[in-house]
């Protein structure tokens, strides 16, 4: 313990996983089907929005930030949900963030798909809904690694997590803006001790998502 | 009799290339067509025309009397009604048992139904042993044999067939071809087939057709294409001056 730290780091750390978890499940439940669709349908305009859906995984966490600030602070269009300085306004700055990153990956994955599957599942008589979903399973693998890099990339922002949560002890603060607090604070060390146990956190949920990915689907 | 399939003026299109162009055919119950051509002659193009995979450019198909509209949302029902085995066998990423039970899964049957009837058609096909296994994991033969019993199972009343046989093993086109005739003549289906060889043609079809450059050359019973076609292009085919 480094004087002056006066923050529960396991209670930091649950929020930390609380709100990326909730980020990369709400990006990954909008990301998935949307990169399905897009990768999937044939439709005028295609390839201009795969290429703005690639140009967004660069979309910049403080600009993703300053949207969800606008759109909830008090003089914003949502301002009255009072939901700004909140773990749900952090969880809807990082949705920004993967949604882009993991409907990519989607396209990606579902159009690398074997044609002739997908004229077998269609030939056996499945329905649009029913193709796509087979379609994602056969993509299994494509769709877990768009998962894990859609919360690696929540997990490690610290820009948005910061402008829309403020780093508010016991409320708000999590690894990565209590990383920076401590380092502008001077207490390197303890800086880097949270740097540790964010990476430990990421690799635990990466194994488990790589359980997942080469699970066999018997 | 009521033709099961029928298509006229069947074409299609991409760009300045034309695949498919006027074919115009028909099938009835009990029948068995195949179809012989050089590739690229828009044999497989054909196929999904007639599975509703791809809309035609001109041209349109009634199956069972009724015309086939694309506008309508549950136009997958009418697919329903047919099947397709593709040269390349397509196995999904799952189990021999959970691949053949795949259409029976999406028409919603009862899993002790689906049970039964899966473990019939893996029997039938001497997959039995197999079922458990990723079907990615299967020799090419297992594997195709698996892809019929996956189309059939579904009981489509049309089954096309696309080189189904194409680098097999004997035993293993002949144990397919036994399950196609089964399931044509015993069951009261019909199927049409893409083959490059006319033996399989003479074996299996009751009647054959030429296709080339994306036009039906001739179309009749299989013993008078072979024995007296009316169109210069099948004799040379069936007396193997052209060879493809």
């Amino acid at each position: 313990m480094v004087d002056g730290v006066t923050y529960d780091v396991v209670q930091v750390t649950l929020l930390s996983l609380y709100v990326s978890g909730s980020a990369t499940i709400l990006g990954s439940l909008i990301g998935i089907p949307l990169g399905a669709a897009i990768g999937l349908k044939e439709f005028g305009g295609k390839g201009l929005l795969k290429t703005i859906t690639y140009t967004m995984y660069g979309f910049p966490p403080v600009i993703s930030g300053l949207f969800i600030y606008y759109v909830f602070s008090r003089a914003g269009p949502l301002g009255d949900f009072g939901i700004l300085f909140t773990p749900t306004a952090m969880i809807l700055a990082q949705t920004l963030l993967v949604i882009p990153l993991v409907a990519g990956i989607t396209i990606t994955s579902v159009t690398e798909v074997d044609r002739n599957i997908k004229n077998t599942v269609r030939s056996l008589g499945a329905n649009d809904r029913q193709a796509t979903f087979t379609v994602i399973k056969e993509a299994w693998v494509g769709v877990i690694t768009a998962v894990m890099i859609g919360f690696g990339r929540a997990i490690a922002e610290v820009g948005a997590a910061y402008m829309v949560g403020g780093n508010i002890d016991g409320k708000t603060r999590v690894l990565t803006t209590a990383i920076m607090l401590e380092t502008r604070m001077g207490h390197f060390e303890y800086a880097v001790g949270l740097g540790v146990v964010l990476l430990i956190v990421a690799c635990g949920v990466f194994l488990f998502m790589r359980w997942l990915q080469e699970r066999e689907l018997l | 009799m009521n033709d099961l399939l029928r298509t006229e003026e069947l074409t299609r299109e991409y760009d300045a290339k034309t695949a498919v162009s006027d074919v115009s055919m028909s099938v009835n119950v009990g029948d068995i067509v195949g179809i012989m051509g050089p590739s690229g002659s828009g044999k497989s193009t054909l196929f999904r025309l007639i599975n509703l995979l791809e809309r035609p450019t001109k041209g349109r198909i009634f199956f069972d009397g009724e015309e086939i509209s694309y506008s309508r949302p549950d136009v997958y029902l009418i697919r329903r009604k047919m099947a397709l085995v593709l040269q390349k066998p397509a196995a999904m990423n799952r189990s021999v048992f959970n691949n053949v039970a795949y259409g029976l899964e999406l028409r919603q049957l009862e899993k002790e139904e689906i049970q039964k009837r899966v473990d019939d058609y893996l029997e039938r096909l001497g997959l039995t042993e197999s079922k458990l296994r990723n079907a990615r994991s299967l020799s090419g033969g297992e594997m195709q044999r698996m892809c019929f019993a996956r189309s059939v199972i579904v009981e489509p009343r049309l089954i096309l067939l696309d080189e189904f046989t194409a680098n097999l093993d004997p035993q293993n086109i002949s144990i397919l071809e036994k399950a196609v005739r089964d399931f044509v003549k015993q069951e009261g289906r019909a199927a049409i087939i893409i083959t490059h060889n006319p033996f399989q043609a003479k074996r299996l079809c009751d009647r054959s057709a030429l296709m080339m450059n994306g036009k039906l050359v001739e179309i009749g019973e299989t013993w008078k294409i072979f024995n007296d076609p009316v169109d210069e292009r099948t004799r040379a085919f069936v007396s193997g001056e052209m060879v493809f």
